[in-house]
């Protein structure tokens, strides 16, 4: 299972890259999301994964046992996916801008007008 | 022990004091202005607490470390905080004199006021994730107060500097997770302990260049850097001067945080590659600013070049080099401020920055030349300034450290700076003007705020012996990690 979402988290962080280095703006805004995204999941599958062992404590144990779900990688993909999200929102914001601006969505056209 | 809150809570409520307030102009510049001092204040009473009894922190909630958040304030992060609070007040003052009304409609003073907390939050932070959260912040606010105005060039610029920043937060957070999945926490202090013994062959390397390039982007290293001149010379004056001033910086200290606290027993593979992309920094960032025909196009390849002084300094771990790193970025902080605010002074003078525009500033406006020399022949490093002396603390680092070809090459950079901060000098202050004609009195709050960053300089060059034992004492406190771990994490481990 790790591995499978090894390979898929290797997928998007490659998919992401080669959508940045596009010209067009969509395209590198899309790749943005795809490598925060794969950045997710990278951390939620180097904490490790458990199936079905939340971490709760059983009637009367003082500790847990192993082996149990880590909670923090989640927490941490948790608030990644917000500031991601809000990132991506601002981005999209920026290019429509930059669209209504510049009046190209292509990048190199950026550069050029002054 | 409550106190060290205080300088991320004093902001946060400045600004949503600032979002509910009447939007009239004077009353929010009074706001911020208020705000920015009670951070001024809450920084130096952490300051003056830190420097009396150790380390300060914070355990957010009391959940224990390495659990939850922690708070921590040590000197270098105390000195830091320091130097936000008096950039902070600098750039609320310039206010008074005049912003864009479509910015300050648009909610400039709170975003300012976010920004503060954001870097704020970063150098007191004891947490990496913590620690990214902040830079989340601090990049957020400086996006939007980027982009505010829909000019050509400042969408450019915006564009280019989202972008970088955006892939630069993937790199930190993907390092972040590996961290994770390798050591079990992200508090630094227990990573510092648990670090050493993690064995996995290769990741030790793969993470340190990992958080060597995020933090390099951020900071402004070469081959990383071409961002920052892209981008830096686009907003207004009093905007460009927090952004040269602090953010730059919040990416020296993450460096100087995970290289001190880390990988301190690295292979010296990674420092010296650290050393190699520093050396090359300060040399490209100066030739570089002899190309450069705009005042404020210099003043970012300046800002470039010496980010590698400080980073070179770092590289070597002696407390000497480090102290020097220290002084020299305090120093800087102030000094590159103030230029870019003088660089607003002259964009109120005569429209332009570009020097083939300027000329005889020295004649027309002898006032302001006056004060505009010390941050301008502070950063040349012109004895007896606190550019000079923090020269000298670098240098005395590296020939300490037996890197006399990096003494040397800071020398050569030095000369590189003082010609280019030189050619500044004479072409647009004792140059005569191709046509003499200053638009508009420049604003006494502008005027006072220079005024009073200069003043820092000069007290900085008149308390250079304190300051550099101060600086000294901070090194010390950072390559001796065991104050840290013990006063974060407990006397029990």
């Amino acid at each position: 299972m790790e591995m499978l979402l090894a390979l898929a988290s290797a997928v998007l962080y490659a998919a992401g890259i080669y959508l940045m280095l596009r010209r067009r703006l969509a395209q590198l805004i899309i790749g943005l999301g795809l490598l925060s995204n794969g950045t997710n999941l990278l951390i939620f599958t180097a904490g490790g994964l458990t199936r079905a062992r939340p971490p709760v404590l059983p009637e009367g144990a003082v500790v847990l046992q192993q082996p149990y779900a880590d909670p923090v990688p989640q927490a941490l993909v948790l608030t990644a996916i917000v500031i991601g999200f809000g990132l991506l929102a601002f981005s999209l914001v920026l290019a429509h801008r930059v669209h209504d601006t510049i009046g190209s969505d292509d990048v190199d056209d950026i550069g050029r007008e002054r | 022990m409550s106190l060290l809150v205080l300088p991320i809570l004093v902001p946060l409520s400045t600004a949503a004091i600032l979002m509910l307030a009447p939007k009239r102009a004077v009353l929010q510049r009074w706001i911020s202005m208020a705000g920015a001092a009670a951070l001024l204040a809450a920084a130096v009473a952490i300051f003056l607490r830190v420097n009396h009894d150790g380390i300060q922190v914070l355990q957010i909630s009391a959940w224990p470390a390495p659990f939850g958040i922690t708070l921590v304030a040590d000197l270098l992060s105390a000195i830091l905080v320091v130097a936000v609070g008096v950039v902070g007040t600098a750039v609320a003052c310039v206010a008074f004199s005049g912003v864009d009304p479509r910015r300050e409609a648009l909610g400039y003073h709170p975003l300012i006021q976010i920004l503060l907390m954001g870097v704020v939050g970063a150098f007191l932070t004891g947490d990496l994730f913590n620690l990214y959260v902040w830079f989340e912040v601090m990049l957020v606010a400086s996006f939007v107060l980027m982009a505010l105005n829909r000019t050509g060039p400042q969408m450019e610029a915006s564009f280019k500097y989202v972008t970088i920043n955006l892939i630069a937060s993937s790199i930190f957070l993907t390092a972040l997770g590996l961290l994770y999945g390798a050591t079990g926490t992200l508090n630094m202090a227990e990573l510092a302990r648990v670090w050493p013994t993690v064995a996995t062959p290769g990741v030790h390397s793969v993470l340190a260049v990992l958080f060597l390039i995020a933090f390099s982007i951020k900071a402004g290293l070469f081959p990383l850097f071409f961002w920052l001149p892209a981008s830096y010379h686009t907003p207004p004056a009093a905007i460009g001067a927090v952004f040269a001033g602090l953010l730059t910086k919040v990416g020296v200290y993450s460096l100087v945080r995970v290289f001190t606290l880390l990988f301190y027993g690295e292979s010296p593979t990674i420092f010296a590659l650290l050393l190699a992309m520093s050396a090359a920094t300060m040399v490209i960032g100066l030739v570089a600013a002899f190309n450069e025909r705009d005042f404020r196009r210099v003043l970012a390849f300046n800002l470039v070049g010496h980010i590698g002084y400080t980073t070179a300094s770092l590289s070597l771990l002696t407390p000497a080099a480090l102290a020097g790193a220290i002084f020299y970025v305090v120093h800087h902080i102030v000094v590159i401020t103030n230029l870019y605010l003088v660089s607003g002074v002259m964009l109120r003078l005569r429209r332009t920055t570009d020097m083939a525009g300027l000329g005889g500033l020295y004649r027309d406006q002898p006032w302001f030349a006056a004060l505009a020399m010390i941050p301008i022949f502070s950063l040349a490093g012109v004895p007896p300034l606190s550019g000079f002396l923090g020269k000298l603390a670098i240098l005395e680092g590296t020939f300490s450290a037996g890197a006399y070809w990096l003494g040397g090459l800071v020398l050569v950079v030095g000369l590189l700076t003082l010609l280019s901060m030189a050619r500044v000098w004479a072409d647009s202050f004792w140059r005569p003007a191709a046509a003499a004609q200053d638009l508009a009195s420049p604003g006494a709050p502008l005027i006072g705020a220079i005024a009073a960053l200069s003043l820092v300089t000069l007290a900085m060059t008149c308390a250079a012996g304190p300051l550099y034992e101060l600086t000294l004492r901070s090194a010390q406190q950072l390559l001796q990690r065991e104050d840290y771990l013990r006063a974060v994490l407990g006397g029990a481990r």
